[in-house]
């Protein structure tokens, strides 16, 4: 069983919805991310999921494209960026998620780039610019590696497409909360409350539902965990943390956002 | 080789659609809707007026007689796109995309530009069937064309200047497409050149082939060689795609800015490697982690460092050819066509040129050249004035 499988079936014994937790590679620096790492374990954040920055992430707000150029900047290769998995693998084997834009798998071919990833200790990758229609190789290779494809969804997608897109999902369904980029909004629409609803009936309880993109507050948390939602996703927000802390402190203040965010997690 | 409808969006093995969930929906619409009007009489007979009437078409052919005294080989004809309503070939897709969108009932058009050419084109298209147009367009294409930019705010366009990135064309797309998922129910993307994902390379060859229909009307007999520049290779591939099953040679000139050997150049076909990015799958500048890399052209309408998925395919197919002029050849082919012709050709335009001189003088005189004259060039004058002013040693300095 995948890390992510075993994760989730844990918090539902637990009666508890995960909290997944993004932040950038290489953002600001190496060490900072692992320090920001230790904090998300240390609050209790179920999943991790590492962006590998991409120079042209079309899908990314404001906060996440300045981390991707600021990584990228600062010389963020994806030799440094299987160095910090295993890395962080020598410390934890909490399930950790590799996002970044097919670029970067297509550059190294699918098969060589997801069993390099696997090897270095990742579960399951998200890959915002994949769609459905252009995924049957991608999702060969990662099969046959043993990797989790996480998919994402949106309010508009239709019935039949989203039956097709659960079909090649594995660890979680990633569903997009908004029409728009990542980043932090200010309240729920009814519009996403109906659209997990039916993203829910749809996985039939086979596939945990997450919902991401502008998750930021305990509030949010508490919302979505009410409204049925098997994990919430909060990336933006911990991206601002990180860029507004002396590096220092950045395991601290990381841990104490996380912990309150999944105080608000149980069911 | 001649691909009509790409089978799922697919040409050879470029294209497809690589495109955020969000956007499946419109792009899924948009094909429908485009499939629809492709064999609409009704559809195509307004466009055809407008066409005639508004843009200024059909464009001559124009014989350069000095221009081919002047090298001494092949006879080189002109596609004078330059004399269009605004002065280049992106009208000819901007009139049928906003007509398409104006069908969909969309009354917001977004669109990104380069050099500004498109994004002008879409101004004056959406001001004449009463849209609402923005442009985005990057911070250093902003200053390099200023005049483009008022000439939009004067059409009644908004432009939104794009910060993020290496600030060109590339990130003006990245940045329109994110407006595009925030707005997607409202807002009709008008993509100017033949790229991202399908069916746009498909809308933009088909509205952009007029250049090529009319080539193979006005010439006596199939031109030996016809030559267009290639950035994402909207002119091109109009210009190419009627000409594919004819003997014709084919050739698309990239951007070779400071040399193939530097990294300073915007020349995918001839230099980069295969990869996806803006929705499709094709050849991609970029480094070796998949990083997409900073192109540079003298001409803002070629920075790009993708191309049009079916170039990809004619290259694959060895049915096209493509290659890269420099800077200096391209400042050259300018300053010889504006001597020789009184024509000031685009900077993209005139890396076309540059190519025709070069392969002219081997060719036989009764042999014909077609050069497809994209744009016209007042827009790069103060480039060209700047480009002079630090080469002092060039040739045919003013």
């Amino acid at each position: 069983m995948s890390r992510i499988k075993e994760k989730f079936n844990q918090l539902k014994t637990k009666k508890e919805t995960a909290l997944i937790s993004y932040i950038m590679a290489g953002y600001p620096s190496e060490k900072t991310t692992l320090a920001a790492v230790r904090g998300l374990i240390q609050g209790g954040s179920d999943i991790i999921e590492l962006g590998f920055p991409f120079s042209d992430p079309i899908a990314d707000g404001p906060t996440i494209q300045m981390a991707s150029t600021e990584s990228l900047n600062s010389g963020t290769k994806i030799e440094n960026f299987f160095s910090i998995v295993k890395k962080i693998r020598k410390e934890s084997n909490i399930p950790l998620v590799l996002m970044t834009y097919t670029n970067i798998l297509y550059n190294q071919t699918y098969l060589k780039f997801i069993s390099r990833a696997k090897q270095a200790g990742i579960d399951g990758l998200i890959l915002p610019d994949m769609a459905i229609e252009e995924s049957k190789e991608y999702v060969k290779a990662a099969k046959k590696i043993g990797m989790d494809t996480i998919f994402l969804v949106s309010p508009n997608t239709e019935k039949d497409r989203l039956k097709q897109i659960i079909k090649s999902t594995s660890g979680f369904l990633y569903m997009v909360a908004v029409f728009g980029t990542t980043g932090v909004q200010t309240k729920i629409h009814k519009y996403t409350l109906d659209a997990l609803k039916n993203t829910k009936n749809a996985a039939k309880g086979k596939i945990p539902v997450g919902v991401g993109f502008g998750v930021s507050t305990e509030k949010d948390v508490q919302k979505y965990v009410s409204s049925g939602a098997d994990a919430v996703i909060v990336g933006s927000a911990n991206i601002k943390i990180i860029e507004n802390t002396p590096a220092n402190k950045v395991q601290a203040r990381i841990a104490t956002f996380t912990k309150k965010l999944k105080n608000r997690t149980r069911y | 080789m001649k691909i009509g409808i790409p089978k799922d969006g697919r040409f050879g093995e470029f294209g497809g659609k690589y495109i955020p969930e969000t956007l499946a929906p419109a792009i899924e619409e948009l094909e429908k809707n485009y499939l629809k009007i492709r064999n609409d009489k009704n559809f195509k007979k307004e466009l055809g007026r407008l066409l005639i009437d508004y843009a200024g078409r059909p464009t001559p052919i124009y014989f350069a007689r000095n221009l081919t005294k002047t090298i001494g080989g092949a006879k080189i004809y002109l596609k004078r796109e330059d004399l269009l309503h605004g002065g280049a070939h992106k009208i000819n897709n901007t009139l049928g995309q906003a007509l398409l969108a104006k069908r969909m009932g969309k009354k917001r058009i977004i669109a990104e530009t380069g050099a500004g050419q498109h994004g002008v084109a879409t101004a004056m298209a959406c001001a004449s069937l009463g849209l609402k147009a923005e442009i985005y367009m990057g911070y250093v294409d902003t200053l390099r064309q200023k005049q483009n930019v008022f000439r939009m705010e004067l059409l009644g366009a908004k432009v939104h200047a794009v910060k993020s990135g290496s600030k060109t064309l590339k990130d003006a797309i990245n940045e329109a497409m994110r407006d595009w998922i925030t707005n997607v129910d409202s807002t009709y993307y008008l993509l100017g050149s033949a790229v991202g994902p399908h069916p746009y390379p498909l809308m933009v060859r088909d509205f952009q082939a007029v250049i090529g229909v009319e080539i193979k009307k006005q010439m006596k007999k199939i031109p030996n060689a016809v030559i267009a520049c290639v950035g994402g290779g909207s002119n091109a591939i109009g210009t190419f795609y009627p000409l594919i099953d004819t003997n014709a040679k084919i050739i698309g000139i990239e951007a070779g800015g400071k040399g193939l050997k530097t990294k300073l150049h915007s020349a995918p076909l001839t230099a980069g490697k295969k990869g996806v990015l803006h929705g499709m799958m094709t050849y991609l500048m970029q480094d070796k982690d998949g990083q997409i890399s900073e192109t540079h052209s003298i001409s803002a309408g070629l920075d790009y460092p993708g191309v049009g998925p079916e170039h990809a395919f004619l290259k694959d197919e060895n049915r096209v050819e493509y290659k890269a002029v420099t800077d200096d050849e391209v400042i050259d082919a300018f300053l010889i066509l504006t001597r020789t012709e009184g024509i000031i050709p685009a900077l993209e335009s005139a890396h076309a040129i540059a190519h025709a001189i070069k392969i002219s003088k081997k060719m036989k005189k009764t042999e014909s050249i077609v050069v497809t004259l994209s744009g016209r060039g007042d827009k790069d004058i103060d480039i060209v004035k700047e480009y002079l002013a630090k080469n002092v040693k060039n040739k045919r300095k003013i």
